[in-house]
């Protein structure tokens, strides 16, 4: 009786030859918490980890009689966010009413915005792992407030299904949500898992960078809901699109694309049609599963929210938040980039590298741009991949590097002496300037010392001082390398050689 | 005292009080005694506080006596219609799916009434979540009304109305979505207010329609509900609707008024609101009203509001539809009843349709089930959306009319007080009563429902004043002017006239 449903799932299509045939549409919704100390329409605290149904007022426990009062500073961070997202600012807004029952919802609607968000038509560029820039148009950005937590006990894997019974957690209910659409996101082609991840990674990123949350997926600060289509090509009118709900890392962002390519290119080849509905991301395996069918006949009877007045930030208000903005993320690598005059291949690398602000610090504490790249992308580098860490942990600091590096352009040491000054700094001897000490590794520089050494290795090898004498100045390598030897490298390798010729020439 | 306590009005009961002719304890102890002796027929209380309400008034007597500043109103006794929420006090909305709900916070009004130290004698019955004329759809049974126990009180406030009526009370709490507290005051013989929208902070009446709901005062006297309306009016930071501006001054407004001065006042008739559909008495005290207010000095003029024809239209879509959203929390999960299916699975939203089917009753199923399809989507724009475009109209006949008239005035309800029964079955017949009243909800503007003499069978019926927003001290200049006249014509205030009720032995 019901054989319209997909029981019988095609078989998965292999992705690479999924996107030669087929081109995916994305669409993205993220929600994301605010950092406010208040929840959206009351003065219950927002903390996380809380004991249960202790973070609450009568308004977000929906009891008779409680009345919403907007959070101003939630509304400033909207603000922000629209404003970081290159949207423009509505002059005058209504929130909705989304009514549905379920347990989680405690007045049985949510107070969202509907049809008048607080920011909408702006676009975001996002950079992708070889440095090419995209372009995401964002669709609207508006506030809304979260749902409590259902927690179901006695079932299988904590699933509402066969559990015995369910408790519900209020402290999240009413915590402010920004929710963040797209418009479609066309062009990705077979990048399209990497740019859905990146979109999502450089919202954190603006999101952390003005302030506004502190944007921790582990715990659902942000959380991503995905669509996708599949349509035959660029030129074809937009297919069926799925909707991956809660997708809640970086990874699972990038492989829950994928499958869904696979498993819709697999449902097309069959000849079926896509089902609108929304489905679930497993971890385990990477693959989704189908949720509830979503029609766009699904009701929510909006209607204006009449407890609350409308929301009408003034142009000067906005131009004063505008003004705090700090730079966003792509942005200012393009600017440092230019600073800095690297190659794009070398700016590529120093991102992934996550070495962006450790190069600019040290840059800030004085060394040349091309220098702070030399330590960080190499020697650092190497010792993090060794050590199997990230860079910015290693136990050294811009400043000391940019002191090393001021000592190798003074000629104090030289770049084998400096390799073994940094090994002092990251077996935490100190400053590299107290290493040269306490390592006595400063270059000689007087000519006594060195010329009794001189004599020795002169000493020690007649014949090759006879070639010299006799016009060969090949072998003359072998004196300097002993010299260096017999000073432990500390000598500088040119005057060596000055002094070398000199004492066979005379 | 010599004197009935329970007779007297608000104001003189304050000044005996301050003058320490009477306790608190007595005044209160007085209230509660005629509740023991009439509520039995009555049936005007749905629950009766007398242990907090004297330890309310012993406090407050014990201040008098320390010589502390008090409110003007401390140790006068109140009535609280049953949808305003008081913590520790069982609150119903007249519902049974609240049935044994304590609240655990006061609404702000609340907060207003015992910060003032007024001692709360009890929660007032009511049609289920204010939706009625009548206080026939109470959950609990019918208040009577004290001029015939026959007949309705009015409603959704008949329990407050009531209260006030019989002496019970010398105030009251009302709430007002399309006439619950004025229609009440009409067929009752006592005065009621709607203020303006925003006039008293919403924050803890149980809403049934947050655009039109506004609480206000029930009294005997205009002078009463002013000074009521300045204790639980102003800006409240808890509802964002509240109007962040000081009160009007309406007990300045009634003490002017009362010296019976309206020279230069311009009276609009809503020509609209009369004629046919409003009983031959009505419209017959109605004219004798206007007379009297020529007498006073106004000027009669009659204006002409063309969408108030439309008025009950928009509101029977506008008052459900969010009723339908605002009721959807009463659902057996956190609060009141909670009915689990008698067979098959006990899921949530099975436990949800069952607590709702066991617990409203059927006007409120009515009306929620009006509002969820007016809200549909599809629906929307012909049902709530052009609503929404009567509501505009409206409110410009209102500011139109109000180039014209400083207050308008009406019949406030089409007919004396109904038998029970008469238009239970017949929601259209029940909801016309409110044909004078919904436009005031719907614009937002204040409106006064005073006593206007009896009509031909001997029944109260009210005289209505609406004035423009934020103008609230209109209606009191205007009623207490209108009062003083009528009452030096009458001998007295025309409860004085009602039928004394039968009061039961009491037991102590």
């Amino acid at each position: 009786m019901t054989a319209q449903t997909s029981a019988t799932a095609p078989k998965l299509v292999a992705y690479e030859d999924a996107v030669r045939r087929y081109d995916p549409v994305l669409g993205i919704e993220v929600h994301v918490e605010l950092g406010t100390l208040t929840k959206m329409f009351c003065a219950a605290e927002v903390a996380y980890g809380g004991e249960p149904n202790t973070q609450v007022t009568p308004v977000s426990l929906g009891l008779p009689g409680a009345l919403p009062v907007v959070n101003g500073k939630a509304v400033e961070y909207a603000i922000r966010i629209g404003l970081a997202l290159n949207c423009s600012i509505s002059e005058n807004c209504r929130f909705a009413r989304k009514n549905y029952f379920y347990p989680d919802v405690p007045k049985n609607f949510q107070t969202s915005q509907y049809d008048e968000p607080i920011a909408f038509d702006g676009w975001i560029d996002i950079e992708l792992d070889d440095g090419e820039v995209f372009r995401v148009e964002i669709e609207r950005a508006h506030m809304e407030e979260d749902a409590g937590k259902n927690t179901h006990v006695g079932g299988l894997t904590g699933r509402i299904q066969g559990a015995e019974y369910s408790l519900v957690d209020y402290n999240r209910a009413g915590i402010p949500l920004v929710e963040i659409v797209t418009r479609p996101i066309e062009g990705a082609g077979e990048r399209a898992p990497e740019v859905a991840r990146a979109y999502v990674q450089t919202l954190r990123d603006i999101f952390r960078s003005l302030d506004v949350s502190e944007a921790r997926m582990e715990r659902g600060n942000v959380r991503a809901d995905v669509n996708l289509s599949l349509r035959p090509t660029p030129e074809s009118p937009l297919g069926t699109r799925t909707e991956t709900k809660n997708v809640n890392s970086f990874r699972s962002i990038e492989r829950s694309v994928r499958y869904e390519v696979s498993r819709q290119a697999g449902v097309l080849d069959a000849g079926h049609t896509v089902i609108q509905e929304t489905r679930h991301f497993h971890e385990e395996d990477g693959t989704t599963s189908s949720g509830r069918v979503k029609s766009d006949a699904e009701d929510y009877r909006y209607f204006p929210e009449p407890d609350l007045v409308p929301v009408a930030p003034s142009r000067e208000w906005v131009e004063e938040i505008r003004a705090t903005l700090p730079e966003m993320p792509v942005a200012r690598r393009r600017r440092l980039q230019t600073d800095w005059g690297y190659a794009d291949a070398e700016m590529r690398d120093v991102v992934n590298a996550g070495a962006i602000d450790l190069i600019e610090a040290t840059v800030a504490a004085g060394t040349s741009a091309a220098g702070a790249r030399k330590w960080w992308m190499g020697e650092l580098a190497r010792r993090a991949k060794q050590d199997e860490i990230m860079l910015e942990d290693l136990v050294v600091t811009p400043a000391q590097i940019a002191q090393l590096q001021g000592l190798v352009e003074s000629g104090r040491i030289n770049d084998k002496i400096a390799r073994q000054v940094l090994e002092g700094v990251l077996a935490g001897e100190g400053d590299p300037e107290a290493v040269v000490v306490s390592r006595d590794l400063e270059i000689v520089s007087d000519d006594g010392p060195l010329l009794a050494a001189i004599d020795d290795a002169l000493a020690a090898q007649p014949d090759i001082v006879e070639k010299v004498r006799g016009g060969n100045q090949g072998p003359v390598g072998a004196i300097i390398g002993a010299v260096m030897k017999a000073t432990k490298g500390q000598a500088d390798a040119k005057r060596v050689r000055e002094l070398v010729l000199d004492r066979i020439g005379s | 005292m010599t004197q009935d306590i329970t007779r007297l009005s608000a104001a003189d009961l304050a000044s005996a009080l301050r003058n320490k002719d009477v306790t608190s304890v007595e005044a209160t102890q007085a209230h509660l005694d005629r509740i023991a002796a009439v509520d039995g027929d009555l049936h005007a209380f749905l629950h009766v506080s007398s242990e907090e309400a004297l330890a309310t008034a012993a406090e407050v007597d014990a201040k008098r006596a320390a010589g502390d500043e008090l409110h003007p109103l401390a140790g006068v006794p109140i009535a609280v219609k049953d949808v305003v929420v008081t913590k520790g006090l069982p609150t119903t909305a007249g519902s049974k799916i609240l049935e044994g709900w304590i609240p655990p916070y006061d609404a702000t009004l609340v907060e207003r009434i015992k910060a003032a130290g007024l001692p709360i004698l009890g929660k007032t019955n009511m049609d289920e979540f204010a939706m009625g004329s009548s206080t026939e759809h109470s959950a609990y049974g019918n208040t009577k009304n004290p001029w015939d126990l026959d007949r309705i009180p009015g409603g959704s406030g008949g329990g407050s109305a009531a209260a006030v009526a019989g002496f019970e009370a010398p105030l009251a709490i009302g709430t007002d979505t399309g006439g619950s507290i004025r229609q009440p005051g009409a067929v009752t013989g006592t005065v009621g207010v709607k203020p303006t929208y925003g006039g008293v902070s919403r924050y803890g009446l149980i809403a049934m329609a947050s655009s039109l709901d506004q609480a206000g005062p029930v009294s005997r006297s205009v002078l009463d509900a002013a000074l009521l309306h300045e204790l639980i009016g102003g800006h409240d930071p808890h509802d964002s609707t509240s109007i962040n501006e000081p009160v009007p001054g309406v007990v300045a407004a009634a003490q002017q008024g009362a010296k019976g001065d309206l020279k230069g006042l311009r009276v609009g008739v809503v020509k609209e609101l009369s004629g046919e559909g409003y009983q031959a008495g009505v419209s017959a005290r109605f004219d004798e009203s206007l007379d009297q207010l020529r007498s006073l000095g106004a000027e009669i003029v009659e204006v002409s509001c063309p969408s108030f024809g439309y008025a009950l239209d928009a509101y029977y879509l506008i008052m459900p539809a969010e009723a339908s959203s605002n009721l959807a929390k009463f659902d057996g999960m956190r609060f009141g009843l909670r009915v689990e299916p008698t067979d098959g699975p006990v899921t949530a939203e099975r436990v949800m349709g069952a607590t709702r089917g066991a617990g409203f009753g059927d006007e409120v199923k009515r009306r929620v089930i009006l509002g969820t399809y007016a809200l549909s989507a599809g629906y929307y724009d012909a049902y709530y959306g052009s609503a929404q475009k009567v509501r505009t109209l409206i409110q410009r006949d209102f500011a139109a009319a109000f180039e014209q008239a400083d207050v308008l005035v009406s019949p406030t309800a089409p007919t004396t007080a109904f038998k029970f029964g008469e238009k239970l079955d017949d929601p259209l017949a029940m909801y016309l009563n409110d044909i004078a009243t919904i436009p005031a909800n719907l614009a937002g503007v204040p409106g006064m429902s005073l006593p206007n003499g009896l009509s031909d069978d001997g029944l109260p019926v009210g005289f209505q004043i609406l004035a423009p927003a934020k103008a609230d001290d209109r209606l009191y200049r205007v009623g207490a002017a209108l009062e003083a006249a009528l009452e030096s014509r009458w001998g007295g205030p025309i409860l004085n006239q009602a039928p004394e009720l039968k009061t039961t032995e009491l037991a102590r």
